[in-house]
């Protein structure tokens, strides 16, 4: 039941991406720094925690969940140093991922050649 | 004049058939990347024995590797091209910014290439994640104290 719950949040979250990239002028930029933007919105009143628990892995891999895990850091930290602890929480939990993406991007780019 | 009507037909009619093929597009390959996702984290909280919030970094580290490494052998962009929104939204549109960037400006040098258009594309999203949780986080925190 969680594989169909994660098929349709997924797809959803990013079939209104593709509507939003249809119909308006905005590129690809545009669309994933908003899509972070509304992630982190929606967790002002815990709203993606509820996602993620309902639909798992599928409210995990879109983008949405990038804004949410920087909210969800940042606010780890800032229980325990009050206003402060938002810098030092922000990258607690999204930074396996850009570090990841950073130094696998690095590597690639030293190996690999463009193809055009 | 039958010409003239027929090819306005087709331009009425074009667009649209393609906006709602590419939605389709998108909610299937977003939708089967969402169940990819669901079903690493199952496979490395039963073969590794990691608790699931490990699991999950595992899995997006995983989607991550394999978006780059499409990228850098040169298909991921017909990829994106075709299912376009389906690959964006993910933590692969992600990856993908930042191979593409990091493999194009490789000619550069390392430095003016690689090191100061690496952030070219995905440096939008950290910067206005960043500032949006930043400021989103202020309002929780004195609203809901945290």
């Amino acid at each position: 039941m969680i594989y169909v719950k994660s098929f349709i949040f997924a797809g959803v979250v990013c079939a209104i991406g593709q509507i939003i990239l249809d119909n308006t002028k905005l590129t690809n930029g545009h669309i994933t720094s908003l899509f972070v933007v509304i992630g982190a919105a929606l967790d002002i009143f815990s709203i993606y925690d509820k996602l993620v628990i309902w639909a798992g892995g599928g409210a995990l891999v879109p983008i949405t969940s990038f804004g949410h895990l920087l909210m969800h850091g940042a606010l780890e930290k800032a229980n325990q140093y009050s206003i402060l602890g938002l810098s030092m929480g922000m990258f607690d939990l999204t930074a396996t991922g850009i570090i990841s993406a950073i130094v696998i991007s690095f590597f690639l780019a030293l190996i690999f050649k463009p193809k055009h | 004049m039958d010409k003239k009507r027929y090819s306005d037909l087709v331009n009425k009619h074009m667009p649209k058939e393609n906006k709602i093929y590419n939605v389709m597009k998108a909610f299937i390959v977003g939708g089967g990347i969402g169940v990819l996702g669901q079903f690493l984290i199952d496979i490395y909280v039963h073969t590794l024995d990691i608790p699931k919030n490990e699991a999950n970094s595992y899995m997006i580290i995983t989607l991550i590797f394999i978006a780059a490494l499409f990228t850098a052998i040169g298909f991921f962009d017909n990829f994106v091209a075709w299912a376009k929104a389906g690959l964006i939204i993910p933590i692969t549109g992600f990856a993908h910014a930042m191979s593409s960037a990091a493999i194009e400006y490789r000619k550069e040098g390392l430095i003016m290439g690689i090191g100061s258009n690496i952030f070219k594309i995905a440096g939008s999203v950290i910067l206005y994640g960043v500032v949006s949780a930043y400021v989103f986080g202020i309002i929780r925190f004195v609203i809901f104290g945290g």
